[in-house]
């Protein structure tokens, strides 16, 4: 930085080649409900938590499904599991299961069981 | 892949390119940059090709740097132009030659506008001569001088005393071909083979022995980018896109990348150097980098020219290896000679060398 | 004046209005270009929803053409159509001049010509197909790149050629989507390591079925579907092509390396049906296709007296829809016939 006054800006692709996706495996296998979202994004729009921090839920799926995974133990504990978002998805996706697999399957990815 | 389904694009793409007296106009920074290029052009057309080439000292920017960093407004530019074409028109000629790819872009774009907003031609004509007691007429042919040396790259083969393979393995040389943005992305009609697979260096290329490579990140950007270039902060922008170009062609081994464009041999050959210094990444064969010439050099090399008087040396990344492969012989001491012998103050931090 | 009815075309529509037609008493002729009839079914491997076999639905249209009065003019186009006093006068390119009442036409689509996207490198990377290629590949019953092998890493491109003002078509070809699933489905199945990705804009699934099909792909078969135009293709130095779209729902650009890339070609108005309309002045709407007299009731009517329209040369239809196009604009013939004595 000092020498030329800039660095090299980093690529924003999601580098599909080289991210994890074991969580989002985990989580198919465990409640393959996961599988059938459409990101109509209900779930969001109707979420208490969403109404005061930058939380979503279907974007966060879709993070999970690509394997950005940075970030996501941090604002998955955003979720007060209270399950409104249950009740209005279209899909019949058991949000809640989710949330409670991706917390589960982030915590044995600390512990390398996953 | 199918070289089949390429020429079938390329004869979608094919546009008339003028054959005789050509009105030239050169570019703002490769005479600095690239200082034998333009040169060699005139040198080519002239005493290779015998053919009639005019330019005036009168001629003057595009103001094309200007015009895309929001400074010269496009009613200044289109007048600017215009003036070109009287001093065309006043010289007799009717074949425009341009030496710059964002002058290329520009004339085009303009001629288009004409086209379609007749009003603004109309009030171009009025500005002109109110300013200048100049008229112009609108070019029979305009064409980019990468074209022109397209159109006659046979006879150069014809000619040729180097032919672009590695004189050891007998292979033809891995060729990255790079187009400036401006040359046929806005209107893929006005660029020979179109805006996807421009056919015009790669043309080039395989009439010379080369051979094309074609790897994902061909489209991209050099890394210019005027407005993210010319604010210091915003310049990791531009190193990133050149520095994206060279991985993804990277594991093709790379010998030479071929340019059209002032702008990109520029940023193509400084940012390795860039990207050397910070990182220490590298992009050729055997941890070397990769010379980026224009296609005038590389005509020039072709034709058996000495690559001193094509001027060669003065990119960032030096050429040696690459001749080397070539097969051409040179005599290093004279790298740094002016015309006349003397000896002229090194450049520091050259690579490949 | 002539009781024969010409039918241009022996696809499913073609077939379908010339077999209601001879059963309600009329002589029909059917021109027909190639050397069988079935139109597009020739080279489609299972239809969607059901997945039926495309060769029952070609069976069912070949027992029309043999088992009621109908004779099939093969291997022959309409070379000049006139009209002489409420007759039409019809040669076609073998010299046959046949006389008749009232034409059907039902001269179907073209698949639009995947090359034309430039950027995705169709007729000039390996392993870049369309969906017709595919389907020839199910029915040869080998799925296999250009070296042999079987593909891991498969992408379906939705919209090729539909909703894209660049390839000149504004329309939604409205069967690509299901087409994808399907075939999404069925390369899961018959290559169950690999991975199958859709790249839609929108999933347009609806017709009866489609929604569950497209449900079975996610959940059975665990298709990715990402939402983001492909906006380019090239090949990296190890052969796999690398794609680039937009994954708009994470909101980011995406690259991805596949080993074959499928690219879902739309309809189109048949080149056949661009020259019928020249030669008998039928209005064509912003889509190319025939324009009907009405949208709502008159679907199989054209501007000109006498001849009707039957299929996808209309828009795009699945096979059901030409089916009942089909039947209907033999009941609008009938009609005609009667109330022009014919």
């Amino acid at each position: 930085m000092s020498r030329f006054g800039f660095t090299i800006t980093k690529a924003r692709f999601i580098d599909y080649e080289s991210n994890d996706r074991r969580i989002s495996e985990y989580i198919s296998e465990m409640e393959p409900s996961f599988l059938r979202c459409i990101e109509c994004g209900c779930c969001s729009a109707t979420c208490t938590a969403a109404g005061f921090t930058k939380f979503s839920l279907r974007e966060l799926n879709i993070l999970i499904k690509r394997g950005e995974n940075k970030e996501i133990n941090k604002t998955i504990r955003k979720c007060m599991l209270c399950g409104k978002c249950t009740l209005v998805c279209p899909r019949g996706v058991n949000t809640r299961n989710v949330i409670t697999l991706a917390k589960e399957a982030y915590q044995k990815a600390e512990n390398h069981a996953v | 892949m199918n070289k089949e389904g390429k020429k079938k694009i390329w004869s979608d793409y094919q546009k008339e390119i003028a054959d005789d007296h050509f009105f030239y106009v050169r570019s703002c920074i490769r005479q600095s940059f690239f200082p034998g290029s333009e040169q060699f052009f005139l040198n080519l057309m002239r005493n290779v090709l015998k053919k009639d080439v005019y330019e005036n000292p009168a001629h003057t920017t595009c103001t094309g740097i200007g015009y895309h960093s929001d400074i010269v407004p496009s009613a200044t530019i289109m007048t600017v132009i215009a003036r070109h074409f009287a001093l065309m028109k006043e010289a007799g000629y009717k074949n425009i030659a341009i030496s710059c790819v964002t002058s290329f872009g520009l004339y085009t774009e303009i001629l288009e506008t004409w086209k379609h907003f007749p009003s603004e031609l109309a009030k171009t004509r009025e500005y002109l001569y109110k300013a200048t007691g100049r008229e112009f007429d609108i070019p029979e042919n305009l064409a980019h001088t990468s074209d022109i040396i397209y159109k006659f790259r046979d006879e150069i083969a014809a000619r040729a005393k180097v032919l672009l393979v590695n004189k050891e393995t007998g292979e033809p040389l891995n060729i990255v071909e790079h187009i400036g943005c401006h040359y046929a992305k806005m209107f893929p009609k006005s660029g020979i083979g179109g805006a996807e697979f421009p056919h015009v260096l790669s043309g080039m290329i395989d009439a010379w022995g080369g051979k094309v490579i074609d790897y994902p990140e061909r489209r991209h950007c050099c890394g210019f980018g005027f407005r993210q270039y010319l604010v210091q902060a915003n310049r990791g922008y531009s190193v990133a896109n050149t520095a994206k170009k060279f991985s993804s062609m990277k594991p093709f081994k790379p010998d030479l990348v071929l340019t059209n464009c002032p702008g990109c041999s520029m940023f193509m050959d400084r940012w390795q150097y860039t990207i050397k210094e910070m990182e220490g990444l590298t992009y050729g064969v055997n941890g070397e980098s990769v010379p980026v010439l224009t296609y005038e050099e590389l005509a020039g090399l072709v034709l058996g020219f000495n690559p001193w008087d094509l001027g060669i040396q003065y990119h960032m990344v030096q050429s040696e290896p690459l001749l080397r492969k070539l097969g051409i012989e040179f005599d290093p001491g004279d790298k740094f000679k002016t015309k006349d012998g003397h000896q002229m103050p090194l450049p520091q931090n050259l690579i490949n060398v | 004046m002539s009781k024969n009815v010409i039918v241009i075309g022996g696809g499913a529509a073609g077939i379908e209005a010339a077999g209601q037609l001879a059963m309600a008493g009329y002589p029909v002729i059917i021109i027909e270009k190639g050397q069988e009839i079935g139109g597009h079914l020739l080279d489609w491997y299972h239809l969607f929803p059901d997945r039926r076999n495309s060769v029952e639905v070609v069976s069912y249209l070949n027992d029309i053409a043999e088992n009621r009065n109908i004779s099939i003019l093969k291997n022959r186009q309409t070379e000049k159509i006139e009209r002489n006093k409420g007759n039409f006068h019809l040669r076609t390119s073998a010299g046959d001049e046949i006389e008749a009442g009232a034409i059907v036409v039902a001269t179907g689509f073209d698949l639009f010509r995947s090359e034309k996207k430039e950027e995705y490198g169709y007729g000039i990377y390996d392993n870049v197909i369309t969906s017709a290629d595919l389907e020839k590949m199910f029915r040869a019953g080998d799925i296999l790149l250009k070296n042999g092998k079987a593909p891991s890493k498969i992408g379906l491109v939705h919209c090729v050629g539909s909703r894209d003002e660049k390839s000149g078509n504004l329309y939604c070809s409205k069967l690509c989507c299901v087409t994808a699933v399907k075939q999404a489905i069925e390369l899961r199945e018959k290559l169950p390591s690999s991975k199958v990705f859709c790249f839609y804009m929108d999933m347009r699934m609806g017709g009866a079925h489609y929604e569950e099909l497209y449900l079975e792909a996610q959940e059975k078969h665990a298709v990715s579907f990402i939402r983001g135009k492909v906006s380019e293709v090239g090949v990296a130095h190890n052969g796999s092509l690398v794609i680039k779209a937009e994954d708009t729902l994470a909101g980011r650009p995406i690259r991805i390396e596949l080993d074959m890339l499928v690219l879902m070609a739309g309809m189109e108005m048949s080149e056949g049906g661009r020259k019928i309309s020249s030669d008998l002045h039928l209005s064509t709407g912003s889509n190319r296709f025939f324009s009907s007299i009405d949208n709502h009731y008159g679907s199989n009517l054209s501007n000109e007296n006498g001849v009707f329209y039957a299929g996808t040369c209309t828009a795009p239809m699945s096979i059901p829809e030409t089916i009942s196009h089909a039947r209907a604009a033999a009941t609008e013939v009938i009609r005609y016939m009667k109330n022009t004595g014919k």
